[in-house]
């Protein structure tokens, strides 16, 4: 009995320590003096700014991998072809890869000197959306591809006998199964994209009111002392995070806990 | 979450269920120019051993090293325990607990290290200071590794058939024998592979930790850092070589893991 009670109380400790005193005591702070001050701080022309390159990076990052994810995953699972192998592995390396290194090998690219340098990608928004891209790349198709390979073949292969067309097949057999599958991808595709902060960091330039997201903002508050706005603007990003994980618990199959 | 690369199961039959050139062609052609290309610049730029053979860099690497191992260990335990309580234990707000486990990959880094930096910073309202310390360092990169090895355990230990704990038990092992003997080498691979991928992460953080660090060299500056810090002095190219270090290092743990896996599979026939 003693141990059961010594390992909540070990576990649930560490939690609290860890997650929830510091999130807690960033809310506490913010709102002390009441909600006023925190709203004034977030509705600053340039933290509004921040949240809109944040909203347009996510805006468009999200779809392309989504369509990317449910494309891939099809190839990885559905068809045997040279290369495969190399996909399936690539698909894992954002997961793996340091966000600053990401940012780097952008701007080694896009850059001045790069292959494909002189278009003004990089110091603008659209290197900072495919760094956003790129760090939020996997989630669909990791959710995706283990339902692919439950479900099977047999009733596509059916689909197909009976005279549906490939997209017919997608549609009303594919697409049901794996649908539940996209939208928790699509989920954890948004939470990556909303708190990016080591690639965009590289590529932005950092021009405030210009290329500078939300979390770009937190440090940039932070670092000028100005802890109001940085801890209304972090809260603000915790609040989308809150509302991602409640989604998420949502969506996810329920195992695992008693 | 989890990077899986086990082996392809591509049904013969299939080929119809969506053109294969085109979803073959595309997510090809999407992953070469938003992942490939910009990592071929990369290790086409990088200059060479020189680089990264400064004191600087190898005192970058070896505490980003040391780090990332105490991570993993530290996540190895607390992590099992989290698991454990989250599938044997039972107590009002359990679910609210297991939500709270995916914080962590919600919450963007940055508001991760500026909460940690509140709570354990110089404004502390508990008298400890970690900022631009080793601990600080330790306890971001903690913060945003929590879910990794619970996450993988934690449908293992639920999967897991209590009869032969029961029939250990009854054989007259202790609580501990039973858990060294039957728990833990069912739940052995999970933890690994859950360890490995809070290792990679911890390795490659930027987020989490820039406010902590306080970038002094030699102290508390980690690669992700160093690597920042090369590039704003204007040096890409030591950037890159560090850089190509630790996609070195990413690159093989994610193989590391994907082999755990192969055997696991292997061995559960």
């Amino acid at each position: 009995m003693i141990a059961k009670y010594a390992l909540r109380f070990a576990a649930l400790g560490y939690l609290a320590m860890l997650l929830v005193a510091p999130v807690g005591f960033v809310f506490w702070r913010t709102f002390e003096h009441g909600v006023g001050p925190a709203w004034d701080a977030v509705t600053t022309p340039d933290a509004l700014h921040a949240l809109k390159v944040t909203l347009i990076l996510t805006a468009i990052a999200v779809p392309a991998n989504t369509i990317f994810g449910v494309l891939c995953a099809l190839a990885i699972v559905r068809h045997r072809y040279p290369g495969a192998g190399v996909v399936n592995a690539v698909v894992d390396l954002p997961l793996a890869l340091s966000p600053v290194v990401v940012g780097l090998a952008l701007l080694l690219l896009y850059g001045r000197g790069g292959w494909l340098g002189g278009h003004a990608i990089v110091f603008a928004l659209p290197g900072m959306v495919l760094a956003t891209i790129f760090v939020s790349l996997p989630f669909v198709v990791r959710e995706v591809v283990p339902v692919l390979r439950e479900i099977g073949t047999e009733q596509e292969q059916a689909a197909a006998t009976l005279g549906a067309s490939a997209f017919q097949t997608f549609r009303r057999v594919t697409w049901p199964a794996i649908r539940y599958a996209t939208a928790y991808g699509v989920v954890l595709t948004t939470a990556r994209a909303l708190g990016e902060f080591g690639a965009v960091s590289v590529v932005s330039g950092r021009l405030v009111g210009q290329t500078e997201s939300l979390t770009l903002y937190v440090q940039d508050r932070y670092q000028a002392f100005d802890t109001t706005g940085a801890y209304a603007a972090a809260v603000l990003l915790a609040l989308l995070a809150v509302a991602t994980l409640l989604l998420m618990t949502r969506l996810k199959p329920k195992e695992g806990i008693q | 979450m989890a990077a899986s690369a086990d082996g392809l199961s591509a049904a013969p039959g299939a080929r119809r269920s969506l053109a294969p050139g085109l979803s073959i062609g595309l997510s090809t052609l999407y992953l070469s120019v938003i992942v490939l290309l910009p990592l071929a610049a990369l290790s086409w730029k990088a200059h060479g051993w020189g680089a990264v053979s400064t004191p600087q860099a190898t005192a970058a690497l070896r505490l980003t090293l040391g780090l990332s191992l105490a991570v993993a260990l530290v996540n190895a335990v607390a992590g099992t325990v989290i698991a454990w309580t989250l599938v044997r234990d039972r107590f009002v707000g359990q679910g609210f607990v297991n939500a709270l486990v995916d914080l962590p990959f919600a919450l963007p880094t940055i508001v991760a290290g500026l909460t940690l930096l509140a709570l354990y910073g110089p404004k502390s309202p508990v008298g400890i200071n970690a900022a631009f310390t080793r601990w600080g360092l330790l306890l971001a990169l903690l913060f945003v590794t929590l879910p990794f090895v619970v996450r993988t355990v934690q449908p293992v230990l639920f999967e897991l058939d209590r009869e032969m704990e029961d029939a250990a038990a009854s054989l007259g092992a202790g609580r501990f024998t039973t858990f060294q003997r039957i728990i833990l080498p069912s739940i052995l691979p999970a933890i690994l592979s859950g360890v490995a991928l809070a290792f990679a992460r911890a390795i490659g953080e930027f987020g989490a930790v820039v406010l902590i660090s306080g970038n002094l060299p030699f102290k508390t500056e980690v690669v992700s850092v160093y690597v920042f810090g090369r590039l704003e002095s204007g040096d890409s190219g030591g950037a890159a070589a560090a850089s190509v270090i630790i996609l070195l290092i990413s690159f093989g743990v994610l193989l590391a893991i994907g082999a755990l896996r192969r055997w696991v599979t292997r061995h559960d026939r």
